[in-house]
């Protein structure tokens, strides 16, 4: 368990941390997600020891490390940018951590072999690290990280570097690996898919503050403000309620509560079809319909229709606020 | 990375393709380096063997000529050793640290390289010679031909390193903590081996810089044959007293010793060049 307490953090006059507290459960994989500039970067690294705090605590299993250096922490880092020691083999990388320990070399061997097996690295160990690809540098550097049994793993957008298709699968890998290792583990991302699909609780951060923490089904479906409703996924707004778009219905006949539109584009976009409407005061709205929804409905550029708000109520969130309009 | 499978180059085409600029700025490449370096470098050393290979060894193990020769070899070997150490040193304040006037320390740097050197030895004399105002007399002793010879390689090591420290991972050396590491464990196994090729290359400099020195050893130094005198005084001196073959003979050595060092250092940053 990681317990954060009250940390604030100041870089001269930008606040990157305002009172923040956080606890991380016990072999969880916890996810910090929010935009950049959000804190979330300074949070893991204060935790790390990378960073200090200007006030607050933390404490990882039950140790006071507020005022502990990062060798002394019992932590494994990973970078976005890999950080790996270029002049060693991945062997020797991996097996850094153990070195330095004293660790006998068969006993250094034998556990680098078992982890880069893990890793999927199995036959790499006397490459280079520029000989590797940026998905194998990344699992490397997890490997390195794992290697000192650390008490808690820190992810620091990890997967940021990589290209889309090595992420997802990188992604799918890491939640694997978390279920047969179960190091408590705490991953800051910006992406929110990212972050709804592998983590088991996720705190959302924004300017310096958190803003809810959940599992992500109650992120997504019980959103407590109008940032994390919109951080996690596309809001529509309809009469200053926020709703998702998926959450709309299109129906070609007026009826209790309904609302008249008038459709400006239909988006075929696979299975889903994003439908962009306008109110009748003017005001954009789109609706996310599957395809077979909009193939019923047949519609076209200038067609009527009436919205309907269906699915959870708790889901939608009522906004005065108007910057939230334009959400997309 | 000498394992590495490196893919050929496709083979050259008449058409110059390759950025390269063409026969005539070859030529002229050629022309200037041949003028400039290899004919004067051709010169001395037929000059040197004038008289014979025979005459040549009797010119270099003369007493006064050998000891010239190994009291300059082992001396800017210490002071390029010297150099690597405070070099080191310098590079890391000015890239890592932040004080007031950094940038005036910076450029302080340069000033023994824009300094003509005999200025710095006439400094050297007011400071450390017989009428020292601090009180410490070098005058005519190896040490002042060591701090004469570290004042004029100063930038050597500083400014090879500077730059390779600006590059180096800031995050692996995190991560080396995060793994347990002191700073002492993280700048001898992270930051060292990449500085290696830099700290190689400038030292290789200072030294062919200060095997040839003369101009601020010269009036420090006080050239006392067999003691104090370097090879380039001893050089001059056979100059002086017109016998060229012998001042040639010396000339050369100083040219083997040089090119056989700086040679071996680019050959052994070339094999461990993975880094």
């Amino acid at each position: 368990m990681i317990t954060v307490s009250n940390v604030s953090k100041h870089f001269g006059d930008f606040t990157a941390l305002d009172d923040v507290s956080l606890e991380v459960p016990d072999g969880s994989l916890t996810a910090l997600l929010g935009p950049s500039g959000s804190g979330k970067s300074t949070l893991l690294r204060i935790i790390g020891g990378l960073e200090w705090a200007d006030a607050g605590s933390v404490v990882i299993h039950g140790d006071d490390v507020t005022n502990v250096p990062p060798q002394k922490r019992g932590i494994g880092f990973v970078f976005q940018h890999y950080a790996a020691f270029k002049h060693m083999t991945v062997r020797d990388n991996v097996g850094f951590g153990l070195k330095i320990r004293k660790t006998p070399k068969d006993k250094i061997d034998a556990r680098v072999d078992e982890l880069l097996n893990i890793v999927g690295l199995g036959g790499f160990a006397k490459r280079y690290p520029s000989q590797l690809s940026g998905g194998q540098r990344q699992r490397m550097a997890l490997a390195r990280a794992l290697a000192v049994e650390p008490k808690v793993l820190l992810l620091d957008e990890p997967f940021g570097a990589l290209d889309a298709k090595v992420r997802t699968e990188l992604r799918e890998w890491l939640r694997r690996l978390h279920d047969e290792v179960h190091v408590t583990t705490l991953l800051v991302t910006h992406d929110q898919e990212e972050a709804l699909s592998i983590a088991d609780n996720i705190a959302v951060m924004d300017n310096a503050h958190i803003e809810q923490v959940g599992g992500p089904r109650e992120l997504y479906d019980r959103p407590a403000n109008p940032f994390v409703m919109g951080f996690l996924g596309p809001v529509a707004k309809v009469d200053g309620t926020l709703v998702r778009p998926h959450d709309i219905a299109l129906r070609t006949q007026p009826d209790a509560g309904t609302r008249e539109a008038q459709v400006m584009r239909v988006s075929h976009l696979g299975f889903e079809v994003r439908v962009d409407l306008e109110l009748s005061d003017g005001k954009p709205v789109f609706a996310q319909l599957t395809r077979y929804e909009a193939a019923q409905l047949e519609l076209a550029g200038g067609d009527i229709v009436w919205l309907a708000l269906t699915g959870d109520s708790d889901a939608r969130l009522v906004s005065e606020d108007d910057r939230l309009d334009a959400v997309a | 990375m000498a394992s590495l499978a490196v893919p050929k180059p496709p083979a050259r085409t008449r058409r110059n393709l390759g950025g390269g600029v063409g026969p005539i700025g070859l030529g002229v490449a050629s022309l200037w380096l041949s003028l400039i370096v290899l004919l004067p470098l051709a010169a001395v050393f037929t000059k040197s063997l004038e008289a014979g290979p025979a005459e040549f060894w009797d010119a270099i193990t003369a007493p006064s000529a050998r000891y010239a020769l190994l009291l300059t070899t082992a001396i800017s070997a210490l002071v390029a050793l010297i150099n690597v150490v405070t070099g080191t040193l310098i590079a890391w304040v000015l890239v890592r640290d932040e004080f007031r006037g950094k940038s005036l320390v910076n450029a302080i740097i340069d000033l023994p390289f824009a300094l003509p050197t005999i200025v710095a030895s006439i400094v050297l004399l007011s400071l450390y010679g017989p009428r020292s105002p601090v009180g410490i007399h070098l005058y005519a002793t190896k040490p002042a031909v060591i701090v004469a010879l570290a004042f004029v390689t100063l930038p050597f090591v500083v400014r090879s390193v500077q730059p390779v420290l600006m590059e180096v991972d800031r995050e692996a050396e995190q991560a080396a903590a995060s793994l347990g590491a002191s700073g002492w464990t993280t700048f001898r196994s992270i930051i060292l081996p990449a500085l290696y090729p830099a700290l190689l290359g400038g030292a290789g400099l200072a030294f062919a810089r200060a095997i040839g020195e003369f101009g601020s050893v010269v009036l420090i130094g006080g050239g006392i044959p067999r003691d104090t005198e370097v090879a380039s005084q001893y050089i001059a001196k056979q100059i002086e007293t017109d016998r060229p073959a012998s001042a040639a003979a010396v000339s050369v050595t100083l040219l083997a010793i040089s090119f056989v060092v700086l040679f071996a250092i680019r050959w052994f940053t070339k094999r461990k060049g993975v880094a």
